[in-house]
């Protein structure tokens, strides 16, 4: 990333000059192994001397607390979710994010607004409010999608950390149980995802290989990325 | 432009500049209402419980940007909204708001934020039946706030914008940029203005009269014998006390 690109009108109380980092976003459903990657990415970049931060939803310091406590309420309505979830992404764009990438550290986002956008408009939120509302939101260098279908994500989580109420959707379910409703819920998000793909031109991962074949096929898309900064040559000892 | 209410309830809210007497005009109009037999329910700017802690702790940690300020403002706002205001509107409650989405409009724009951007924002609330504005000359409200108050807030006084070193004066600017951002929304929005430095009672006799006019020949939610607001009183006890 050189000259910032907002999709709408940015900051404009702010002047954001040439941003030397790069953002690269990794995006995928509930369970589709993204935080096992941003890990293995974080290493392998760090090995090959660059900078790394990373990020991801409702680490914002303004919104965490605040975020969690709603959620185990489940008190959330609809709009006022979008917004809680967007205030969370702002504060970690301006202060995180944008400052990471102006002192030229490669910033992995674990999801994008992309996911909570998606999510919105399962929800039943109105579109064309939701991408106007990030209009604050910077386009990233690099938006890998890692990509699986419902029946295995299911089997992943049941199989990790379990299914839980909101990754099921449990709030907007007319089902009586966490399965159905996951299965009904992730499969509309995986559509919504699919929808968004072409548009903020998402390259998509077969998230269904092998953590390593996945890794090195990521590996390959940041490097091509990268391709103009020089990496660090192993000296002899 | 915001949608049209065509609930069976009414929506009533005031604008105005802080020290501008709203807050003292909808007080009076809602005892008023309520003496009348009227199903009212009150909604004050700010103060979503769900939202609370977050804005106190960003508040006080000066955490805030433009862009957060105003989506967390909309977050507490459609906390309301979608829990409160319309739930009231649609059982055909006069909903009375002090400040709305103009506050928004005002404040954050003031701070800099794009106009569209938070226009679309709020689009999901609806139009009032009747918007007042409460327009007072900056002298006689920042006389008003720093005779009744002890100290103007950082966030207050606009002290974020870096305008001033001094609070008074950082307010006085601020204010100044938002009440330009009121005058470009009393037709944009249809706002009725009132004339702040009038008489607290001179004041209250135009607002009943709009009120009256509006109110003609419509019913409300009706309210059972025997018990009258006491479930709407025990919100609004329940919601008062942010700003």
């Amino acid at each position: 990333m050189s000259e910032p690109i907002f999709y709408g009108a940015g900051f404009p109380y702010r002047q954001i000059e040439d941003l030397p980092g790069k953002l690269v976003v990794l995006e995928g459903s509930d369970g589709v192994g993204r935080s096992t990657q941003t890990q293995l990415l974080r290493h392998w970049l760090e090995d090959e001397g660059f900078a790394v931060s990373d990020t991801g939803l409702r680490r914002s310091e303004i919104t965490q607390k605040g975020l969690e406590d709603a959620r185990k309420g489940h008190t959330l309505s609809r709009i006022t979710m979008s917004l809680f979830y967007a205030t969370d992404f702002a504060d970690r764009l301006e202060n995180q994010i944008i400052p990471a990438l102006q002192a030229g550290f490669i910033v992995l986002s674990d999801r994008y607004f992309y996911s909570v956008m998606a999510r919105d408009i399962v929800r039943g939120a109105d579109p064309a409010w939701a991408r106007q509302l990030y209009g604050f939101a910077l386009k990233p260098d690099l938006t890998l999608y890692l990509k699986a279908d419902v029946t295995d994500l299911v089997s992943r989580l049941i199989h990790g950390r379990g299914l839980n109420y909101w990754e099921s959707g449990m709030d907007i379910s007319p089902h009586n149980n966490l399965y159905d409703s996951f299965m009904d819920y992730q499969s509309k998000l995986i559509d919504s995802f699919d929808q968004l793909s072409s548009e903020f031109n998402f390259i998509q991962v077969d998230a269904a290989q092998p953590v390593m074949d996945v890794f090195a096929e990521l590996r390959t898309h940041i490097q091509n990325l990268l391709e103009d900064q020089q990496p660090i040559l192993e000296e002899d000892f | 432009m915001l949608e049209k209410n065509n609930t069976p309830g009414k929506l009533i809210i005031v604008e105005g500049i802080d020290g501008s007497g709203k807050s003292t005009q909808i007080d009076l109009l809602y005892k008023w209402l309520q003496t009348q037999g009227q199903s009212v329910y009150f909604s004050e700017w700010n103060s979503s419980g769900l939202v609370k802690s977050t804005t106190k702790l960003a508040k006080k940690r000066k955490l805030f940007t433009p862009t957060t300020f105003s989506l967390l403002q909309c977050t507490d706002f459609a906390d309301r909204w979608e829990n409160r205001i319309l739930p009231m509107l649609k059982a055909g409650v006069i909903v009375l708001a002090d400040r709305y989405a103009f506050t928004a409009f005002g404040r954050d724009v003031a701070r800099g934020v794009d106009r569209k951007w938070v226009r679309n924002l709020y689009s999901f609330a609806l139009q009032p039946d009747i918007a007042i504005y409460f327009r007072v000359p900056l002298d006689i409200a920042i006389q008003r706030i720093t005779s009744a108050r002890a100290k103007l807030k950082y966030y207050e006084a606009g002290m974020d914008l870096n305008l001033s070193d001094s609070r008074i004066q950082s307010f006085k600017l601020f204010q100044e940029r938002i009440l330009n951002e009121y005058d470009r929304m009393v037709d944009e929005f249809n706002l009725t203005i009132i004339d702040g430095s009038l008489t607290v009672q001179a004041q209250q006799r135009l607002v009943r009269e709009i009120v009256k006019q509006e109110l003609k020949g419509w019913k409300g939610l009706p309210i059972p014998e025997g018990s009258p607001h006491v479930r709407l009183q025990a919100e609004i006890s329940a919601e008062t006390g942010g700003r």
